[in-house]
């Protein structure tokens, strides 16, 4: 097999036996990614320049920085690179050039990666297909009829279509985890505070989180420690020290206690992902784990409490776009009449929905009602999982109650969309780590996702947990069509 | 009924930038007067991805504020966005406090009046500026992010002289605290009034306006009565006080709706969740050192024997109080040097008090010599004239202006005997009772010295002399 389809960690091996150049391995990344982005549509927009020169820079150094030292990694457009166009998928950040690098883009640098361009998303990372992209929608590796997933669906479809061995993405409501269980990869929200915003695009400050997706498990062990870890500019990072999230993998899972939630296999959760999630759950207890039935009652209203503290968290984290610094401004003669020409013009109708919801949710009068009832069912959420973790050391559930959907299907039923993150959105409100593994596919051949959760910055038990299963399973190896056909 | 049988009720609300090196959340510089937008990064631009992190400096100061008026200093407070549209507002809402606060209750002493409550005292940040002009508007963002406090007072004011003194007090403790620098024109000390007014002899309180843009002390006290005068009026003449904010127009000296209740901004405050709570430890706050406030200050200095008039001018200006306690030695002696040679020069521009020329202690080695007889009373006001203008050493001005009285006793004894000698006719006379011829001998002694005899010194000699 050619390096430049193996899995991230492999990828990394081959560059420290020398096997390949890490030039070399950027033109093959960058070739794939001309072959097949026209159908796809990951990428919005490659930084060849500054790729070729971090490559050539990786090659001339005697001794490698680091397992990242020339891999080539491409980053969701919601990052701020310094003098590289970053428009959170967004009309109105058009043209926008960053002064400065996200903390994550400068760790990543420092760290040797070979950053190759930016990816598509939702607009403002809201949006569970990439279909609100400003930019079009992206399409998945295993059936171009239909999304990665959101919102980032570019950082899922780039891995699974194998253009690039690692990307980043962000994770406010199931980001990560959901387009990595449509394409097919593996991929990591972390602990709240885990990994600095600091740089990164807001959508809902109190549920953003700054995550990994690669092929393998530990691929993304691999990107997580190099981008974790505490940040004076964010003061919600944490200072707890970053662990090596690639050497615990070895320890194994035998004797560790996982929950399988009663509410996260009820009704609207499509049938063979039931059943593949189940013989997942098989896997990991003839690796030796223990399962135990528990219960998170209150995660039924996790919806519908995170879509009033996501969005009203965005109403105020997006009231800056208003033309007067930066972005898409408006003609106008009046004040006034630029704000709402500007805003109208510059975002999209499910930005502009949202905004209004969350707007609504904090006005004089119905703050009560909604915003603080909701930081109490959050609340509830989060005491379930502590008292679910008082027995069990990690939680098992489905990412999503569906295989990837066509493209248009919920575009006009903003409702039956969101109900898509029913299952990672509690994982969010709760702050906790969680993970998604390809668990099989379905009749369709589309991949399934399996989504561990876990206490609150116990990311080595996730990983070892998904790194086990995936040992054992093998859904990882399996190539989409698209990138089969492009022959191997 | 007349204004008098009304009783207005007053209550104001200070912003006051603090004196923090650098902004709240970010480490730009918060000095006055760079160019437009050149102390600025992408945290106080509100560029997209910036993220706040707190200067503890800023924090100290309201602890500062807080532990100097009394206030309960919160050990956990709550960061909350406010939210509103304007160009000079980056991120399109104002971190602030809203619900838990740093500080609250707590009271300003105010001389006169006793003490005036304080509801609390809030951190946030101060927002940029608007230029307007023909070619179009631009904003400065130079002052976003600026520390400022809050200060919240209780409505116990009951006139427009009585909000001028609370204001003139508060505005002189910060400067005491060294927080804030108390500039109305330049607007780091800014005020809004809440006015209503009810009839004297009732408690229950009238409809309440507020008043915006009132940058001196006396706008503040014209703002205030022309308000109280129009909301009698109202009620006078069977109308009611429409809850408003108004404009105070400083040249006609008017007050103007500037939106009403319905017009009001949601704010729509909610937790600010890019920063964690607010803690500040018992330990903490206990570190945080509080200088005296202006009233400490009279009061030390009347019980060192000071006037009262004088410790009162000299309180008024920290500066002065500094120049007082530096020239050291007797209180009341230093207090009339600052109050009379010193306050002349400042008048008539020979001084300045944020430069001054001279080393206060000199002022000390001025007096040394007056008390020695070198210098005359006349003589030494002279000398610490050019000391306050030139800050040379007195025993150089003394020999420069040949100030210096003639007190040695040979010197003088030399000259009494020369006067005595040619003036044999009025020494008999004296000799006969004439007493009053002594100044005429002291005279023709200072004649022959060039004014520079010491009088004292020379009345003994003659006295002795003529034998008395
Ligand atoms: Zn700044």
């Amino acid at each position: 097999m050619k390096v430049d389809l193996l899995p991230l960690s492999r990828v990394s091996a081959a560059l420290a036996a020398r096997e390949v150049s890490p030039e070399a391995l950027l033109e093959s990344s960058l070739e794939r990614i001309r072959a097949l982005d026209g159908k796809l549509h990951a990428f919005l927009r490659l930084t060849e320049g500054e790729a070729r020169a971090a490559a050539k820079a990786a090659s001339q150094r005697r001794e490698r920085i680091g397992p990242l030292d020339g891999v080539p990694i491409a980053l969701k457009d919601i990052f701020c690179m310094e003098g590289v166009e970053t428009t959170a998928g967004s009309r109105i950040l058009k043209g926008y050039l960053p002064p400065y690098d996200a903390t994550v883009v400068r760790k990543l640098k420092q760290a040797g990666a070979v950053i190759v361009g930016k990816l598509n998303m939702d607009e403002f990372a809201m949006g569970s297909s990439t279909e609100n992209s400003a930019f079009g929608p992206t399409r998945n590796p295993w059936d171009l009829e239909r999304t990665p997933g959101g919102s980032s669906g570019g950082s899922a479809a780039a891995v699974a279509a194998r253009m690039v061995p690692g990307t980043l993405g962000t994770d406010t409501g199931g980001s990560i985890r959901q387009p990595a269980a449509l394409v097919g990869c593996a991929g990591m929200k972390p602990t709240y505070g885990r990994v600095s915003r600091f740089g990164v695009i807001a959508f809902a400050s109190s549920l953003d989180q700054v995550g990994a997706f690669a092929q393998d498990v530990r691929g993304v062990a691999l990107l997580l420690s190099a981008i974790a870890g505490h940040d004076p500019d964010d003061q919600t990072s944490s200072t707890r020290p970053v662990p090596d999230y690639a050497a615990s993998l070895a320890r194994g899972v035998r004797g560790l206690r996982i929950g399988v939630p009663a509410e996260y296999f009820g009704e609207g959760l499509q049938p063979e992902i039931d059943k593949a999630v189940r013989a997942g759950i098989e896997v990991l207890r003839s690796e030796g784990c223990e399962v135990k039935p528990i219960s998170l009652p209150n995660s039924p209203h996790a919806i519908a409490a995170y879509y009033i503290v996501a969005t009203a968290e965005a109403s105020s984290n997006l009231a800056r776009y208003d033309g007067v610094r930066y972005g898409h401004r408006a003609r106008a003669t009046q004040l006034l009449e630029m704000y709402e020409r500007t805003r109208a013009e510059g975002f999209g109708a499910e930005v502009k929905r949202r905004i209004m919801l969350g707007t609504y949710a904090l006005s004089a009068g119905y703050y009560d009602a909604y915003y603080l009832r909701a930081q109490k069912v959050r609340a509830l959420i989060r005491r379930d999982f502590d008292t679910a973790f008082a027995t069990v050391d990690a939680v098992v559930c489905p990412t999503s109650p569906t295989t990837a959907f066509r493209l248009g299907e919920k575009v006009d039923d903003p409702l039956a969309m969101y109900l898509n993150d029913i299952y990672t959105v509690p994982v969010n409100l709760a702050g906790l780590p969680g993970i998604s593994v390809p668990c099989g596919f379905d009749n369709k051949r589309l991949p399934i996702g399996m989504q561990l959760i876990g206490k609150p910055f116990d990311e080595e038990t996730l990983l070892r947990l998904a790194h086990a299963y995936e040992q054992r399973a093998g859904f990882a190896e399996q190539l989409p069509p698209l990138v089969e056909h492009a022959g191997r | 009924m007349p204004v008098a049988d009304f009783e207005p009720v007053i209550g104001l609300e200070v912003h006051a930038q603090l004196l923090t090196r650098s902004k709240i959340f970010c480490g730009c510089s918060t000095s006055f007067g760079a160019p437009p937008n050149t102390q600025v990064c992408p945290v106080c631009l509100g560029l997209p991805g910036a993220l706040p992190s707190l200067n503890r400096a800023a924090v100290e100061m309201a602890i500062k504020a807080g532990k100097a008026f009394g206030c309960r200093i919160a050990e956990r407070s709550i960061w909350a966005r406010k939210n509103y549209f304007y160009p000079d507002l980056p991120k399109g809402y104002q971190i602030s406090q809203y619900e838990l606060p740093i500080c609250s209750g707590g009271a300003v002493p105010v001389p006169g009046l006793g003490t005036i409550g304080l509801t609390r005292i809030h951190l946030e940040e101060d927002a940029g500026k608007n230029i307007h002009a023909e070619s179009g508007s631009q904003v400065d963002l130079n002052r976003s992010g600026v520390p400022l406090i809050e200060i919240v007072g209780e409505p116990q004011l009951r006139s427009a002289e009585e909000a001028s003194e609370y204001l003139k007090a508060l505005r002189l403790s910060l400067i005491y605290l060294g927080i804030n620098d108390g500039n109305l024109e330049e607007g780091s000390f800014r005020c809004d009034a809440n006015v209503s007014v009810r009839p004297r002899g009732t408690q229950k309180l009238g409809t309440r306006v507020e008043l915006k843009n009132i940058n001196s002390f006396r706008f503040v006290r014209q703002a205030i009565e022309y308000e109280i005068e129009r909301q009698v009026k109202e009620i006078e003449s069977g109308g009611k006080v429409l809850q408003q904010t108004r404009l105070f127009d400083n040249e006609k000296g008017v007050t103007r709706s500037m939106r009403s209740k319905e017009e009001a901004n949601d704010y729509r405050y909610f937790p600010e969740p890019d920063l964690p709570p607010l803690l500040v430890s018992p330990e903490w706050a206990a570190k945080v050192q509080v200088p005296k406030l202006p009233h400490e200050v009279l009061d030390e200095l009347t019980r060192s024997g000071v006037a009262q008039a004088d410790a009162r001018t000299i309180v008024a200006d920290p500066r002065l109080v500094e120049v007082h306690r530096r020239v050291g030695g007797d209180p009341r002696r230093a207090a009339l040097f600052v109050v009379g040679e010193l306050a002349r020069a400042v008048n008539e521009k020979e001084a300045d008090l944020a430069a001054l020329k001279f080393e206060p202690a000199q002022v000390a080695e001025v007096w040394k010599l007056q008390d020695a007889g070198t210098l005359s009373s006349t003589a030494a006001k002279e000398v610490l004239a050019e000391l306050i203008r030139s800050g040379k050493p007195p025993a150089r001005i003394v020999q420069e202006k040949g100030l210096a009285q003639v007190s040695d006793a040979g010197a003088l004894e030399a000259v009494v005997d020369a006067v005595l000698a040619r003036s044999v006719s009025e020494a008999e006379k004296y000799k006969a009772g004439k007493k009053n011829l002594l100044g005429f001998f002291v005279g023709q002694a200072m004649k022959e010295l060039k004014g520079k005899g010491n009088p004292g010194a020379l009345n003994e000699l003659f006295k002795r002399k003529l034998g008395d």
